[in-house]
């Protein structure tokens, strides 16, 4: 168990590639850190260089208060799960448990009781004289687990443990991943591409893009009082959606879904944040749209009338697609998000909307609705730089999930 | 469907037994000819009429052959041997490190391999005697392992290339150091292509007659492709055409075991399970 300092890490490639820039970021002991960002941002790299498996170009690195950046990884104690498992294949189940207990020169008895202890920890034990061609995904996954966890290292690191599962395994072995890590209470830094990973399993969460962390948070904080465009974008599943807006005089704010007030508290904020512009971009969650016929006309917000183009129930909740007319959101921050996303294609004309609504809502498809939108939950950015202009706001919670049925 | 597959079977069948007979046909028709007695060699008959082990004898009786039988394993052994260890090195860094000359090194002994063997016979020559290291063992070893190495690197670095990267580096954090790593991990995974590497190497030394009777001028280091040239018949008119034929057969036995033997360690795929996709 350590506590794990990154001091302004850098990590500049024998190619010139700057992978890492400038990372700082102190974990606690037993804390439970997220590393998540687009392909090629340099979570791996991250997490190599914490593991000693790649050098770090300048700053340091100390583990329990030890410059280690020179240290080999045998000698920095840290114990890896790797994506595509690793798996010795000459080994059976047992040996590859066993292996670092081996190399430490650990007496076969104690080696055979605490691999028997971790097996039984990961169901493993009917296995332990199987080979690992002969597992499934999930076993093998779990013997990669398993080998981590025999020798008590300080910390774990895991390099998107769960992505060569297929959906169903994977909300298993996430649980299985967040019990373990509970009940040993060893740090761990865990990479991912997946937001629900990102955002159950993680004491804080670091955003990361082309190799600058963006924001570091609980998930919460993230999710609430993103730092910019690309934050916002990026964590939230079906992500926030985002228009151009312009700021007038006295609080109003015009988008292509019409106009609309802003509550006090926002209003002061933007003044406050002082914005050399009056274009903004506007961003608003799913779930802070609601079918207008749900809510109260005294509950502020507005309303506005669209055709719906599709219209998916879930049960639980209603997702209605909606395209608004206008040229869309541009900024660099957005461009990125939809690059990774795959979807860098600017398609059509208008912009595409994603809105969750309550399952008693009347829209249907084709057809047009009127829908109601929380004025209060909004935040906007800055179009040209795309830091938010509201990340310290405290909001009313008046979310539509309050909303009357 | 059902149909289609008999028949592709059938043909199949056909094609496999054609090649085999074509290959087999000269196998048979030697160890026929070491079974004749000098009075039947050239009856015409494919199969000897009254099989006799007198051939056999003769060459186990002739202590030229023997002793040469003893340096062909010998010296095949150990160029095998040697071989292999360097070829392991250098094919490991070849495949997993960087390094400046890396390209260099590769098509050096690619040109090595190409070299005509011919033509360094004679410089080969001058420098042993000059040595003394003509009609040595390690005057055959020598050479033997110059052109063994550049098929060994090459075949072995394709292995090499093979094996996950990452089960290195697991190997690492495990707390392995690089010998450990490349000891435990590395070399038991690349053990297939070891031995299919030396099986390659050491048919190419034990098939050699080239270097062999023209480095060697006694049975102090003769070996046995190059001994059967020396055969003599029981008079001089008479050709050792059944002692040569038994002897080729009793060459061929070495190799048929040393495959047999390593064949079972080349299991095919022994790496899946490591890594998915
Ligand atoms: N060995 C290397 N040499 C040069 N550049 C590299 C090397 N490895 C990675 N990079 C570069 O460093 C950057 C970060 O790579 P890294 O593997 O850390 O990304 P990642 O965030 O893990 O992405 P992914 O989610 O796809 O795994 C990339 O731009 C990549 O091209
Ligand atoms: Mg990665």
């Amino acid at each position: 168990m350590a506590e794990i300092v990154l001091d302004n890490v850098v990590k500049r490639y024998p190619d010139g590639a700057l992978a890492v820039d400038n990372f700082n970021l102190e974990i606690a002991d037993g804390e439970f850190i997220i590393l998540v960002g687009p392909s090629g941002c340099g979570k791996s790299t991250t997490l190599n260089m914490v593991a000693g498996l790649e050098d770090i170009t300048q700053g340091r690195l100390l583990i329990d208060g030890d410059v280690v950046n020179d240290k080999a990884p045998k000698d920095r104690d840290i114990a890896m799960v790797f994506q595509s498992y690793a798996l010795y294949p000459h080994m059976t189940v047992g040996e590859n448990m066993g292996f670092p207990l081996k190399l430490a020169g650990v007496d076969k008895g104690t080696i055979a009781k605490k691999v028997g202890e971790a097996a039984e920890m990961l169901e493993l034990t009917q296995h332990l004289d199987r080979r690992p061609s002969n597992l499934s995904g999930g076993q093998r996954q779990r013997v990669a687990m398993g080998r981590a966890i025999v020798r008590s290292p300080k910390a774990f690191l895991m390099d998107e443990p769960l992505s060569n599962l297929d959906a169903k395994l994977r909300v298993q072995m996430r649980t299985q991943v967040s019990r373990i890590q509970k009940n040993l209470g060893t740090t761990t830094i865990y990479v991912t591409h997946d937001q629900t990973e990102a955002m159950t399993l993680g004491d804080r969460v670091v955003v990361m893009r082309g190799g600058v962390v963006q924001q570091v948070g609980s998930p919460t904080e993230l999710y609430e009082h993103p730092t910019n465009l690309f934050v916002a974008g990026f964590i939230g599943s079906p992500s926030m959606n985002f228009l151009p807006g312009r700021l007038e005089g006295g609080g109003r704010i015009t988008t292509s879904l019409g106009d609309a007030t802003l509550p006090d508290e926002l209003r002061q904020a933007l003044d406050k944040a002082a914005s050399s512009s009056q274009d903004v971009i506007v961003g608003i969650r799913p779930e802070h749209f609601e079918d207008a016929r749900l809510v109260p006309e005294a509950k502020g917000g507005a309303r506005f009338n669209v055709p719906i183009d599709i219209v998916e129930a879930m049960g639980s909740d209603i997702y209605a697609y909606f395209t608004v007319r206008g040229e869309g959101a541009h900024s660099a921050d957005l461009d990125d998000l939809a690059a990774d996303a795959g979807n860098d294609m600017h398609g059509g004309d208008g912009t595409s909307v994603t809105a969750r609504l309550d399952p008693a809502a009347r829209t249907r498809q084709g057809q047009e609705a009127e829908l109601w939108y929380d004025t209060s939950q909004l935040q906007i950015f800055d179009a040209k730089t795309g830091d938010n202009l509201l990340e310290g706001v405290t909001r009313a919670k008046t979310g539509s999930e309050n909303a009357p049925t | 469907m059902q149909q289609e597959t008999t028949q592709r079977k059938l043909t199949w069948t056909a094609v496999n037994t054609l090649v085999l007979i074509y290959a087999f046909v000269p196998v048979v028709w030697i160890i026929s000819l070491s079974l004749k007695d000098s009075a039947s060699l050239n009856d015409g008959n494919f199969l000897p009429v009254s099989p006799s082990w007198a051939s056999y004898q003769q060459i186990f009786d002739n202590p030229d052959f023997t002793r040469a039988l003893i340096n062909s394993i010998g010296i095949c052994l150990i160029a095998t041997f040697v071989a292999i260890i360097f070829g392991t090195m250098a094919a490991y860094a070849i495949a997993r490190l960087d390094f400046p000359g890396k390209r260099t090194i590769v098509a050096l002994s690619l040109l090595i391999a190409m070299f005509p063997q011919i033509a360094l016979v004679t410089p080969l020559f001058k420098i042993e005697t000059a040595l003394g290291l003509f009609d040595t063992w390690l005057g055959l070893i020598i050479p033997y392992i110059t052109f063994a190495l550049p098929l060994a690197i090459y075949t072995l670095s394709a292995f090499f290339r093979e094996i996950p990267w990452e089960l290195e580096k697991a190997a690492k954090m495990d707390g392995a150091t690089p010998y450990q790593a490349f000891r435990q991990v590395i070399t038991p995974l690349a053990m297939p292509g070891v031995f299919t590497t030396a099986i390659l190497v050491f048919i190419s030394c034990w098939n050699d007659f080239l270097f062999a009777i023209s480095l060697t001028s006694t049975s102090a280091s003769r070996t046995v492709p190059a001994a059967m040239a020396y055969f003599t018949g029981a008079t001089t008119f008479e050709k050792p055409t059944g002692p040569i034929a038994a002897a080729a057969v009793i060459i061929t036995i070495p190799i048929v075991i040393f495959v047999l033997l390593f064949q079972r360690r080349i299991v095919a795929g022994l790496t899946s399970g490591a890594v998915k996709g």
